[in-house]
């Protein structure tokens, strides 16, 4: 065959793309593939297959896809940590004259899949899937506004993941930074397929995302309970309104510089070169008027948590109720005035850098009243130290440290001393661990029983916030004196020898954090093994003030029997406080939406399209788009979209809650 | 049982106030490190604003954690003496309290962060040598003109004529005035001891001023990662008396070789590690030409590159550059191997620390699927 057709047909994909040289990669190949393999033969001898495709793949239940997508970023946080871990080792090794064990080829793909992963796979799949199961349960509805395409863009994210995961064995991921600054990103200086991978990647995942703020906006909108005001919405509700509102501004400006960058590397248009008319500063520029916002729409929703969280377990009303709710929508509009901080030193001059500095600044003042509204609910509680109460404690304290270390970045010339630094490294991953990822753990905490009828196992789940809050402090702080002792962020070897005690207790600050996932993973196991023990038939384990715990757990797949109607914010302890009577009788059937294999046939091609565009395999690409388009097409033909749960089903799963009610003597 | 646990975790908790002590002293410690406690003037005047931003935060900062530590160990639920009341949730003068304190911190930051940011704008000369050591009319900065390459830093001194490579040297108390620019890829120019940093950017021009006011040798490098060789990119700045700035120059001025466009597009190459290296004379318009990017001869310049000119990078694609992959034939498309494929000399028989030592597979394809390995070996 001619050098040409083999070109034809497989693009640039050639044996040599395959990482057999490296044997890092080739024995996590091997585990992954035996491992793989070993869960793939489980499911296929306990004949667990059709379920899982008609229960859960297929499901259009906001519950499983919230389930579904936590899921994601838990596995997610494995391979992103597997990177942390490899990161810590290579920089505790590299010094006199040492080149660690990875060299710049791997070391650079490692950092920069570390950051992709963490921040599109584990972090935004986490506070979706909390989001979609939450939200539908604390309005009162019975399912999100467009349940279908809930479903699809799950999958969307899941073929991100995916295409992620396919750079470690075929070919290689971007070895820019996770947001692949322009123009190293560009195809004069990475033209391998690298870069391509991200792109498609975050592409396909970002389409996925748009889709669900605009769902999740629709469904605060319009499906409220009625009595549900928006000064009634349960504050964990209002933060996802306002992320959602977020994503549906900023995703859009992603997709577009993405595909700018597209473009320049495929087409050969001039966006972001060093050549024709480009501008680099632009995608900088672009890239970050998305990023900051990103990080809003991760943190919101952890403060909704521990707004709930902390309102539950002090047994109080949330202090300041309105004031929170200003602050949310404070914090939405300034976070799109804020982006240049990310790049004072790129030199905008004196007077647009401090606009940029004191807007930042700004932000931190509703943020701050958040936390002294936290500290206000819990004046004057009773204080139950259940897990999800113990992480927002943590969050309280560990948080506003890196909120500190954030103005100090926010001051343009200290900046020009701390950007890129490890400073700046420590400061983000004060805000993330110690904001976003202990809000998703004590959410996790909070609503496990909810989702499955039996709470967390209390003993492996405090020694994994022990491990988690201790490790994350010593890993940590090393990296706040190194930024202080001018070390800059991405290095793979160092020349000074007194670095290193720091990057070793850093090492074992990482080893810690391990631990605590390790324990988690334990908390999961033995739950999962006790739950008879752990089992909660209430439906309400926490005494609970929203409407999510009024239901049983889990609760019946169409939510309420009847719409409640709502009087008071915290709705159901008003509901409790007023002894409302729940119904038991004149049921009706109820109007579901019905599975769809639609949402993993259209992601499932988008996978193989972005994959043939990475490769160059270009008919491929356009067959597989063709699928895609064909297949959306079909699916508007498909009228078969609904049923009725029969009243009969109705009327026992009501009566079953009714027996539970009377044996937990509610 | 359940009483004692929330008792031991919410004292344990209450020990985390002893964190604060300690967190103390490492800030302490902090002050003796290159950024808190640099050698340049301008750092020190960014040293001071980080220190003052530090403190009115922590005046927010600390009472927070008091109190959140506080409530936490009075408030539990095993408490029966603190007092509980479950709707209280609303007091007007606590939220105008909550609110007014932070404002009123971040109206003085934001004071502080307007008057800093323009006094220490990296464009702006220095107005001042040191504390009490203004630069008066007689004072000439010292220019250097800087280009980024991959992976190494270029030094130009136009005054003087010469040239070096990884190697910074400076009269101590003499205002510097940096301007630079990159071959390639966006980079930083970060001197810690000496000023804050500024990106260096392909076909623009930035400018950095700072100053050095001790004798010494300090540490320099790129702060934004710009690919392979970005770890190694890292340089010394040496601050030394006039007298021995004046022997330097002469002894780099007896280097035999001229840094012309010729020896710069060699020098563009990418390498890593590089020794420092001197050039006994310049070529004195290649500057302009590099940031205009028409090193290459036949190529044109690019028009007016300052702030607020035409504009940027508006030099025509050449050909031979990278042009996007649907216009390419088949065989055009390249390839893209794992680029640790083993190529050059077998493992072992490198000097330490070289990279085919790290050629650890013991995967040698089968003689016609390896047929491609063996030709880049």
């Amino acid at each position: 065959m001619s050098n040409d057709l083999i070109k034809t047909i497989f693009g640039r994909l050639t044996l040599d793309s395959f990482p057999i040289h490296e044997p890092i990669l080739v024995g996590t190949f091997a585990v992954v593939a035996l491992g793989g393999l070993t869960l793939l033969g489980a499911l296929t001898y306990f004949k667990l297959w059709g379920y899982l495709w008609k229960e859960w793949f297929t499901s259009v239940d906001h519950k499983k896809i919230g389930i579904m997508y936590i899921v994601l970023a838990l596995v997610m946080l494995l391979r992103g940590f597997a990177d942390a871990i490899m990161m810590r080792l290579q920089q505790a090794l590299a010094f006199n004259g040492s080149e660690g064990y990875l060299n710049a080829h791997h070391y650079d793909q490692v950092f920069t899949a570390h950051g992709v992963i963490m921040i599109f796979f584990v972090a935004m799949p986490f506070v979706t899937g909390l989001m979609n199961y939450v939200v539908p349960l604390q309005i009162g509805a019975r399912d999100v506004s467009f349940p279908f395409l809930n479903n699809f863009s799950f999958w969307m994210t899941v073929a991100g993941a995916l295409t992620v995961m396919a750079s470690l064995f075929v070919g290689e991921f971007a070895r820019t930074g996770w947001l692949a600054m322009a123009p190293l990103s560009g195809l004069d200086y990475s033209p391998d397929v690298g870069v391509d991978y991200y792109i498609w990647a975050l592409q396909i995942a970002g389409v996925g995302t748009l889709l669900s703020g605009v769902n999740l906006i629709a469904t605060i909108v319009k499906m409220r309970a009625p009595g549900m005001s928006l000064m009634k919405l349960p504050i964990f509700t209002w933060s996802a309104l306002v992320t959602n509102v977020l994503i549906v501004a900023a995703f859009p400006v992603l997709t577009a510089v993405l595909a700018m960058l597209s473009l320049d590397r495929y087409v050969g248009t001039n966006f972001f070169t060093n050549t024709g008319g480009g501008n680099p500063m632009m995608y900088v520029n672009m890239i970050w008027i998305w990023g900051h916002p990103e990080v809003y729409i991760l943190i919101l929703p952890a403060f909704g948590v521990f707004s709930e969280v902390v309102s539950t377990f002090s047994g109080k009303r949330l202090f300041g109720y309105t004031s929170m709710v200003y602050a949310l929508i404070v914090i939405c509009i300034l976070s799109y005035l804020v982006w240049l901080h990310h790049f004072f030193t790129m030199g905008s001059g004196a007077s647009v850098n401090s606009f940029f500095g004191i807007t930042t600044m700004i932000i931190s003042i509703p943020t701050g009243a958040k936390i002294f509204n936290w500290l206000f609910t819990m004046y004057r509680g009773r204080i139950r130290y259940e897990l999800p109460m113990m992480w927002s404690v943590a969050f309280m304290l560990t948080f506003v440290i890196g909120g500190m270390t954030g103005v100090m970045l926010a001051v343009p010339p200290a900046d020009f001393q701390f950007h890129n630094s490890l400073f700046l490294v420590a400061h983000f991953h004060n805000v993330i661990i110690g904001g976003v990822l202990f809000g998703m753990f004590a959410g996790v905490n909070y609503w496990w029983p909810k989702a499955f009828g039996f709470k967390l196992d209390r003993k492996w789940g405090v020694v994994s916030f022990w491990c988690w809050v201790v490790g994350f402090w010593v890993a940590f702080t090393p990296l706040y004196v190194l930024g202080f002792m001018g070390v800059t962020r991405r290095m793979r070897v160092f020349e000074d020898p007194s670095l290193r005690i720091w990057f070793v207790i850093a090492g074992i600050g990482a080893a810690i954090i391990a631990a605590g996932i390790g324990a988690m993973l334990m908390q999961f196991y033995v739950s999962i093994r006790d739950r008879e023990k752990l089992r909660d038939i209430t439906g309400d384990p926490w005494n609970g003030r929203t409407l999510e715990w009024a239901t049983s757990s889990p609760p019946p797949a169409y939510n309420f029997a009847f719409t409640p109607v709502i009087h008071d914010l915290d709705a159901w302890y008003d509901m409790k406080s007023h002894k409302v009577a729940r119904p038991t009788d004149g049921f009706r059937a109820i109007h579901m939406p019905k599975n769809t294999w639609a949402g993993v046939v259209l992601a499932g091609l988008s996978m193989v399209c972005g994959l043939a565009m990475i490769w160059y395999i270009w008919w491929l690409a356009a067959l597989s788009f063709l699928a895609l388009l064909a297949t959306a097409i079909i699916h508007t033909f498909n009228y078969d979209r609904d049923f009725h749960i029969p009243v009969e089903d109705v009327i026992a799963s009501e009566d079953a809650r009714t027996r539970a009610l009377q044996t937990a003597g509610v | 049982m359940i009483r004692r646990t929330f008792l031991r975790i919410a004292r344990v908790r209450s020990r985390l106030s002893a964190i604060a002590p300690l967190a103390g002293l490492l800030a302490l410690g902090g002050c003796q490190t290159v950024v808190m406690n640099p050698a340049g003037d301008v750092a020190v005047q960014q040293a001071d604003l980080i220190l003052w931003s530090t403190v009115l935060m922590l005046l927010i900062i600390v009472p927070v954690m008091a109190l959140t530590v506080l409530f936490a160990w009075r408030y539990r639920a095993g408490n029966e003496e603190a007092d509980y009341a479950p709707d209280w949730d609303h007091s007007t003068q606590l939220e105008l309290v909550i609110w007014a304190a932070p404002l009123l911190i971040i109206i003085a930051l934001g004071a502080l962060t307007w008057v800093g940011t323009h006094l220490l704008d990296p464009y702006r000369p220095l107005s001042r040598v040191a504390p009490g050591k203004p630069v008066t009319a007689n004072v000439r900065p010292l220019d250097v003109e800087v280009v980024s390459l991959d992976w190494k830093w270029l030094f130009i001194y136009p005054e003087q004529g010469v040239a070096t490579v990884n190697e910074l040297v400076v009269p101590v108390d003499r205002p510097v005035r940096f301007r630079m620019t990159s071959s390639s890829v966006m980079n930083t120019l970060w001197v810690p001891a000496m000023a804050g940093m500024i990106y260096t950017m392909p076909g623009m021009e930035t400018t950095l001023h700072g100053v050095l006011n001790k004798v010494g040798r300090f540490e320099g490098r790129s702060a934004n990662y710009s690919g392979a060789g970005f770890s190694n990119m890292s340089f010394w700045t040496y601050s030394v008396t006039p007298a021995r700035f004046d022997q330097w120059v002469a002894g780099v001025k007896r280097q035999p070789r001229r840094l012309d466009a010729a020896l710069y597009r060699r020098l563009e190459q990418p390498s890593e590690k590089v020794r420092p290296i001197g050039f006994g004379s310049v070529d004195p318009a290649l500057f302009q030409r590099i940031v205009a990017m028409c090193v290459k001869p036949g190529t044109s310049c690019m028009q007016g590159m300052s702030h607020g000119g035409p504009a940027v990078n508006d030099r025509a694609p050449r050909a031979g550059e990278a042009e996007g992959a649907l216009t390419r034939d088949p065989s055009e498309k390249g390839e893209s191997p794992h680029l640790s494929a083993p190529h050059g000399a077998a493992q072992g028989q490198g000097d330490p620390g070289d990279g085919t030592n790290r050629n650890m597979t013991m995967n040698v394809l089968p003689a016609p699927l390896g047929a491609d390995a063996r030709k880049r070996a």
